[in-house]
């Protein structure tokens, strides 16, 4: 059945599409960044992977924002929690593998023996195995959204309250990992890491890995999502977004419904937060804050909302807009930023995948 | 005793040398052993001065501590300043310092004596605030200093100054010999509700190496454990007091960031969440008025506040009104956009103040007239600023009702809130209604900045800090309703600051939104649900 409706999630272009930027993303860039020589023009720098594979972490939230949002109508103002968690997961394991060559020279992390803790609080246990944090990365965040999503859902909150109420969350959320005592690693979070799973984090084979793992994540997260959204499932999260009233009377509960795409989305940031954490070399507490979390709507906003494709391509837009702003005038980028909010809500409500379909059909036309 | 005797015996010369009325004619005596004698003497000679109670004494003695006195061995004693060199008993000026003058060098005993004179200097003082510090300084004080406590409590006028000044002759008296010149100390001691008395009368009850009493009176004793407990329930109600006073103080101070947002948000339902950068707009505004005072009108500068307040509410109404005509009209139906473009609304305000005052706090001060505070039941503080702000939050919370439900404005925006398509038949001009709604709203939450100016730091990030607190007000009171405004933030206000102490700030401030979240489950409408059965949207 899955194999069945495989080939069929996209046509011919999307499929070519798809091929070309795995292409590009598993072969060609890893090739440029490793293989040809630094005075080379063709050369691709490490900054250059790093950013990259930073943005493609970002589009993954994105797309799991796009399938909460543009599919089921639930904006969600905490996302960024979600991502931090994922974070958290694999930068503990990072951090137990640090060993003793941290500063302190002890097996307990630096901040812990800064703290005079004398052992590993429980709630770390068995976080030196990669097959644990693993597991943590899906289950931490997937299991809080579980919960609260079944709370809030169950009391049929919604609209604009459910969005105040995650900030709340993602807000409660910072400030208690900002706590030294939390056992988070307070202000300064996670960092100074070494290897993972014995490969040298500062070794460009390790970097041209994760780099390849973000794309290929990536496109099978896509995939996933599309997989999704046109099943019979999708459909009535789509009708959820456009009358939860009206699902209700045919005889939907959509309780489940809106619980299995909450989860699942909150799951796809740990997995994004935690390829992120690597290549970036930190997780702190100020990802949970809550105008992180915004952002994350505003990509997902400019791309598109309810297409898939669209988020991606906004997260690529505004971050790579981000990177080059923050360099050149870094006190216009709010600026910028702020009228990116205003500008594409009121003009461009179906985002940069709105406009390119209304520029194709005027062109046929 | 040898000490106690010249002590005496320079307390009738001093009392002499005043009631000769001369302002000059120092105790020579002393003056003599301040500049010959050894430490004893000096510091006898400083307690002899600073007994005779005579302000010339002073400059001496400030002298002498700060190095400047020079002593010749002849028994001359010059001031030396960067003015000149003045002889300190006579007050001639002299031409040089004499060669064989020396500067008169002490040691930690001496200083120590003459910490606690000018201390006591200070009870004389004609700035009350003064008197008061020194009078609270006092109260651990040398017996010796006794006599001058008891002059200056018969000249003293003002309750505060007089209160600390029992508090340290009482507090000299539990040092006294006399057994029952202590129990009646003890029984006054009782009557305060200090933290400082309790440690003192504490100590009376703590037994030395040997196991014995360092208070030999069991009668004392008794009178001491008896008013420990007296004290310690005092303190126990001060403490309480004081919790739901800060949590009152901090209810008002959310209320004034959400009243704005309860009308913008449960009236029209519009999700602003540029709301916070109203407030900072107020704030800013408050300094701009404050420093326009300054430059213009420095001796009316206690007033900007009062100046500030329309000034504040008119441009933040301002800015508001702009933003419904520029961006929200258009979103109207739309509230998830909405949220997104107020929030780019925000961050645009953000930069903008940053690039106009500034990415540091700027400097906003209190009026002298909102600085001090009031002290009740002995140890509990309140402070003018706090006190101002509640009163301010009563009337602005008037002035809104007063507005809903007595004038025209509020009368459309009701009928508009209830059924749009309906006021708009009955002509009431929906667009402007919508208009002057989001103004006022906006210009309130002016109004809670310029509260917010008086009492934390004013910068760009100012109403990031409270957005998710007021949006919490306004979830837990309930959606159109101002009373449920007015009952959430007083109640999270007490509720967050009775929770501070055992779980700590941020603890306290997370179960708080727990505790929202949990509470919504059982009313999802907040704590004031609008009655009826209004079809979702």
């Amino acid at each position: 059945m899955v194999i069945e409706r495989l080939p069929h999630l996209y046509g011919t272009k999307g499929w070519l599409v798809i091929a070309a930027f795995l292409a590009l993303v598993c072969v060609l860039m890893p090739a440029l960044y490793l293989a040809v020589p630094e005075d080379s023009p063709f050369h691709v720098p490490a900054w250059l992977i790093t950013l990259l594979g930073k943005i493609m972490c970002y589009a993954l939230v994105a797309l799991a924002m796009d399938l909460v949002w543009g599919y089921t109508g639930i904006l969600s103002l905490g996302h960024g929690l979600f991502f931090a968690l994922g974070g958290y997961a694999l930068g503990m394991y990072l951090m137990r593998m640090i060993g003793r060559e941290g500063e302190s020279g002890s097996e307990l992390p630096d901040f812990m023996v800064f703290l005079d803790w004398k052992e590993l609080p429980w709630y770390w246990a068995g976080t030196d195995q990669f097959w644990y944090c693993a597991l943590l990365i899906v289950l931490a965040p997937g299991l809080l959204a579980l919960v609260f999503g079944y709370f809030a859902f169950r009391s049929r909150i919604k609209g604009v309250y459910f969005s105040i109420i995650t900030q709340a969350l993602t807000f409660a959320a910072m400030l208690l990992f900002f706590r030294n005592d939390t056992g988070f690693g307070g202000n300064n979070g996670f960092t100074d890491f070494k290897r993972i799973l014995g490969f040298s984090l500062a070794d460009p084979a390790t970097k041209a890995t994760l780099f390849i793992a973000s794309g290929v994540t990536l496109i099978l997260a896509l995939l996933l999502c599309r997989y999704i959204v046109t099943s019979k499932l999708g459909r009535v999260l789509t009708a959820i977004r456009d009358t939860e009233s009206r699902v209700r009377f045919c005889g939907y509960n959509p309780l489940p419904y809106k619980l299995f795409a909450w989860t699942l989305s909150a799951m796809l940031c740990g997995i994004a937060g935690a390829l992120y954490v690597p290549q970036v070399g930190i997780i702190n507490p100020s990802e949970m804050s809550p105008a992180n979390s915004i952002e994350i709507a505003i990509w997902t906003a400019v791309g598109g909302r309810g297409t898939l494709v669209g988020p991606i391509i906004g997260a690529a837009l505004v971050n790579g807009a981000k990177s080059w702003f923050t360099v050149a005038f870094p006190e216009y980028w709010l600026y910028f930023l702020g009228l990116l909010f205003i500008l594409v809500t009121l003009f461009l409500p179906q985002g940069v995948m709105g406009l390119a379909q209304r520029l194709r059909s005027k062109c046929n036309t | 005793m040898r000490h106690l005797c010249r002590l005496c015996r320079y307390c009738l010369a001093a009392l002499f040398a005043i009631w000769l009325g001369s302002a000059h004619a120092l105790d020579a005596t002393a003056l003599q052993n301040l500049a010959t004698g050894d430490n004893d003497a000096r510091i006898a000679a400083i307690e002899a001065l600073v007994a005779a109670g005579d302000v010339a004494a002073l400059p001496v003695i400030q002298a002498l501590q700060d190095g400047a006195l020079q002593a010749t061995p002849a028994g001359q004693l010059l001031l030396v300043t960067e003015t000149g060199v003045t002889d300190a008993v006579t007050n001639q000026l002299l031409a040089n310092v004499p060669a064989d003058a020396t500067r008169i060098t002490i040691n930690n005993r001496v200083r120590r004596a003459l910490d606690a004179a000018l201390a006591a200097f200070k009870l004389f003082s004609p700035d009350s605030a003064k008197r008061l510090e020194a009078a609270q300084q006092l109260s651990e004080g040398d017996p010796v200093l006794l006599p001058l406590v008891q002059k200056a409590l018969t000249s003293e006028k003002d309750p505060a100054v007089r209160t600390a000044l029992e508090l340290a002759q009482s507090g000299m008296a539990l040092q006294s010999d006399d057994s029952k010149q202590r129990l009646a100390a003890v029984q006054s001691l009782a009557n305060s509700a200090q933290e400082v008395t309790k440690t003192r009368l504490l100590k009376l009850l703590e037994k030395d190496g040997a196991g014995e009493f360092t208070e030999p009176d069991a009668k004392v004793r008794a009178a001491a454990t008896k008013a420990i407990a007296a004290i310690e329930q005092r303190l126990k109600i001060a403490e309480y007091a004081g919790h739901v006073f800060t949590g009152i103080s901090l209810g008002s101070i959310l209320l004034l960031a959400a009243l704005g947002l309860a009308i913008v948000y449960g009236l029209m339902g519009v999700i602003n969440m540029a709301h916070g950068e109203l407030l900072m707009i107020g704030a800013y505004a408050t300094y701009v008025v404050q420093n326009l005072f300054k430059t213009h009108l420095p001796q009316y500068l206690d007033l900007y506040l009062i100046a500030a307040v329309p000034v504040a509410f008119s441009v933040a109404a301002l800015v508001g009104m702009a933003l419904e005509r520029g961006v929200i009209r258009h979103l109207y139906g739309r509230p998830l956009e909405t949220l997104l473009a107020t929030w780019g609304i925000s961050l645009i305000l953000i930069q903008l103040m940053r690039t106009v005052f500034g990415a540091q706090n700027v400097e906003v001060a209190n009026p002298s007239w909102m600085t001090g505070g009031v002290t009740v039941l002995g140890s509990l503080v309140l402070p003018y600023n706090r006190i101002v702000i509640i009163v301010f939050a009563m009337l602005v919370l008037c002035l809104v009702w007063l507005a809903f439900t007595r004038t025209r404005l509020g009368l459309h925006i009701r009928a508009v809130t209830q059924n749009r398509a309906m006021a708009d038949c009955m002509g009431i001009p929906t667009g402007r209604t919508d208009m002057l709604a989001f103004g006022l709203g906006a210009g309130v939450a002016g109004l809670g900045g310029c509260a917010l100016s008086q009492i934390g730091n004013v910068g760009p990030e100012l109403g990031q800090g409270y957005i998710v607190d007021s949006f919490m007000v306004v979830v837990l009171g309930g959606v159109g309703q101002i009373a449920g405004t007015v009952y959430a933030a007083l109640g999270l206000g007490v509720m967050n600051k009775f929770l501070e102490p055992y779980w700590g700030a941020v603890l306290a401030k997370i179960m708080l939104l727990v505790f929202i979240i949990l509470f919504i489950q059982k009313r999802p409408q907040g704590l004031f649900a609008a009655k009826g059965r209004a079809v979702e949207g």
